[in-house]
């Protein structure tokens, strides 16, 4: 009996060391070198696996960072300027600062300035309403309100407000993945410069529509009328399409720009409030 | 037993109200929006300009290639602009607002009811007129028929089916042609036939017109090579590629055209239209729309100009409903919902149909049960569950080897869903995608 434990033992002893040498020798046969700074930068990364800098994932973008020379082209939207900075240590590289990015809404379509003049009940998504038709208001540019971006959305910056019928982007959580640019069928979303306090200047609107048409379907639509685009001393606003766009990289917040809007589709936004404005603004709300 | 496609296939409640009632010519309107895209292929560009005085049966938007048609004025007046409108397809569209003055015709159009058998021109002149005609395929897909008939090189048609099915529920517009016009529709048979060189015509009918298919029968015999077949009532029976299966047996390969298995399908609409094209030099621009719904007062079918407004003809079968749930453009099962009582009649427009509130209502979307109804009612043979959690994870090359593209959107699958999921939005909408993929990929 005890033998039999004895034989049992030994034969495994002797398959297991066998193996252990052939396995050591085939390891280093086809070894595979892998820079260990890929690993060191993966370390550094956010680990969020978002795809916002336009590669597969953290780990795919830390290779791409070590084959790099140059880490200009590389940017980890979600770490920002500090994340790149360690990653560039760890290279030897110099990381060139960026502007950090928000994305932002540009539709201020809510229930109480564009009316619903149908209903769709087809899947809940805005890329299947955006094929079947041009949407639940007579507004065929702004935003169906299924929410297709804070689906997307894996940091919880958007919020849907079913009842305003256009969600909002929380600046303080966006990161700019750039997730939500994608996935909005209407092109809505667009990453602007990040200011300090994430003050805003912006044109909420992406109607292409001739004035008459767009005043019809919106309260606050945009009518290319170019007093805002002449108010500029920046040249950062041009009008195209009937539409107004502010480059947020050419704009300096002087907010000359919001008064001029006859139609209130330019926004300032977490700006301390201007007393005679906001009486104005009173004054509209009223005389409606 | 009677002849019908093989797998597949529901029965919805038929509901055909309007059936006894006799085509009725609609009034001119005061004004029209024709629409410069009302086939698939390329949009027609305009050639007429504000202010232009046209005649009905003018041409006012040339074709713009080979897969494109003529548009012709249906009215006769003064050119009010030419701008975007909503029609049919959901959004503003390109197209030809037209003021109406009387009603002039262009002088070479026989507005004569004689019917007219002789004909003296060869296969290719019947096609160029066909296309100068602006015809279409009147079943609702509008695709070109002059394309159609002109097979790519190394196949040979050797049929030509006319689809008299009408499976949709609720319309008659193409029962109605058949009872009323049945000798144009024979003589434009044998027009198509003559066109394409075949031999043998096959004009298919559900058993649900048993009127229709007694006369065509009686009729047909006098027309050498045409025949008549009853057809089971099944939906989707009126799709190219179940027709083809229901009288041919024969199967089109995935991918492939009807005319691999040497068959073309022609709606009967279609061979009217072509009828009056060539025998009475009438270009496409009126047509036949059932307006019908429970609800409203005097279901009708209307032989309408292209181009008037949807309101026009719903006022004419009395008015609104007070509890419309839905007005759709086509039959209630591959229809569109329009949002507006503005879009026009198109070429593609077969019916008007007025939802009740509670017909309209979709049912509550719940969890899938696997229950495989949406399989076994698949006539293409496909796994509808499969492709719709494809289109909703976005995972387009399994959807596409998955056979996406062959999905003819009959909408069986959402019909019989006893979950009452939104099958068929997203499929449609993975088919579009991976069409995309497939068209970027041959660039």
């Amino acid at each position: 009996m005890s033998l039999t434990v004895i034989y049992t033992i030994a034969t495994l002893s002797i398959i297991g060391t066998s193996s252990a040498v052939i396995l050591y020798f085939v390891a280093q046969k086809f070894k595979v070198f892998e820079d260990p700074r890929i690993d060191e930068v993966e370390q550094a990364l956010p680990a969020a696996n978002c795809g916002g800098c336009g590669f597969a994932g953290c780990r795919a973008f830390a290779e791409a960072c070590v084959k790099a020379d140059d880490l200009s082209d590389l940017n980890c939207p979600v770490g920002g300027n500090e994340t790149m900075a360690n990653v560039a240590k760890l290279l030897g590289l110099e990381a060139t600062q960026k502007a950090p990015r928000t994305a932002y809404i540009r539709c201020n379509g809510t229930c109480d300035h564009r009316p619903k003049t149908s209903n769709f009940d087809g899947a809940t998504t805005c890329a299947i309403a955006a094929s079947v038709y041009s949407g639940e208001t007579d507004c065929q540019w702004g935003c169906d309100g299924f929410g297709d971006c804070y689906n997307v959305c894996e940091f919880g910056a958007i919020e849907l407000r079913p009842n305003l019928g256009v969600p909002l982007i929380l600046d303080d959580m966006c990161v700019a993945c750039g997730k939500c640019v994608d996935a909005c069928p209407k092109n809505l979303i667009e990453m602007r410069k990040q200011f300090p306090k994430n003050r805003k200047i912006v044109v909420a609107c992406r109607n292409k529509d001739k004035g008459a048409i767009t005043r019809k379907a919106c309260d606050v639509g945009c009518i290319g009328c170019s007093k805002c685009e002449k108010e500029c001393k920046f040249d950062a606003i041009t009008i195209e399409n009937n539409l107004a766009f502010i480059d947020s990289d050419k704009c300096k917040l002087c907010r000359k720009c919001v008064p001029v809007c006859p139609t209130n589709s330019i926004l300032e936004l977490n700006f301390p409030p201007r007393k005679i404005v906001t009486e104005e603004k009173e004054e509209c709300s009223t005389a409606k | 037993m009677l002849k019908t496609f093989k797998i597949g296939g529901v029965h919805p409640p038929e509901n055909k109200i309007s059936a006894g009632k006799k085509i009725e010519t609609l009034p001119i309107p005061k004004t029209v929006f024709i629409p410069v895209a009302q086939h698939i292929g390329s949009p027609a560009s305009a050639v007429v300009n504000k202010g232009d005085v046209v005649k009905v049966g003018q041409v006012i938007a040339k074709s713009s290639g080979f897969v494109s048609t003529n548009i012709h004025s249906s009215v006769s007046g003064k050119v009010k602009k030419v701008d975007v409108s909503a029609d049919s397809s959901g959004y503003p569209k390109q197209g030809i607002f037209i003021d109406v003055e009387g009603d002039e015709w262009l002088e070479e159009i026989d507005r004569s009811e004689t019917l007219k058998t002789t004909f003296d021109l060869n296969g290719t002149e019947i096609i160029q007129k066909i296309q100068e005609a602006g015809i279409v395929g009147l079943g609702g897909a509008t695709f070109p028929t002059h394309v159609k008939l002109v097979p790519p090189k190394g196949m040979k048609a050797e049929v030509l089916l006319i689809n008299g099915v009408e499976c949709e529920p609720y319309l008659t517009s193409d029962h109605r042609l058949m009872l009323e016009k049945a000798d144009e529709i024979l003589v434009g048979t044998q027009l198509l036939m003559m066109a394409m060189n075949v031999e043998k015509a096959v004009i298919g009918i559900e058993n649900n017109k048993p009127d229709a298919i007694q006369l065509l029968t009686d009729k047909a015999k006098k027309y050498k090579g045409i025949s008549v077949v009853a057809l089971k009532v099944k939906y989707p029976q009126g799709g190219e590629k179940q027709l083809i299966k229901a009288v041919t047996g024969k199967e089109v390969p995935s991918g492939g055209l009807p005319i691999a298995v040497g068959a073309v399908v022609s709606n009967v609409g279609t061979a009217f239209a072509v009828y009056e094209a060539i025998q009475k030099n009438k270009p496409l621009f009126e047509r036949v729309v059932t307006v019908t719904g429970k609800g409203i007062a005097n279901p009708s079918n209307f032989k309408v100009r292209i181009g008037t407004a949807t309101s026009e003809l719903i006022e004419a079968t009395g008015g609104l409903p007070e509890n419309t749930g839905k007005i759709i453009s086509g039959g209630p099962m591959m229809g569109r919902a329009i949002a507006s009582l503005d879009v026009p009649v198109a070429k593609g427009t077969s019916g008007i149909l007025i939802m009740q509130n509670t017909e309209a209502k979709r049912g509550e979307y719940m969890d899938c049960i696997r229950c495989s109804r949406c399989v076994s009612v698949c006539p293409m043979g496909l796994e509808p569950y499969l492709l719709m959690t494809f289109g909703q994870k976005k995972i387009f090359d399994r959807a596409e080897n998955d056979r996406i593209m062959d999905c003819i959107e009959c909408g069986s699958c959402s019909y019989t869903c006893p979950s009452n999921r939104p099958l068929l939005d997203y499929i449609r909408f993975g088919k579009g995608k991976v069409g995309q993929i497939i068209r970027t990929r041959k660039k």
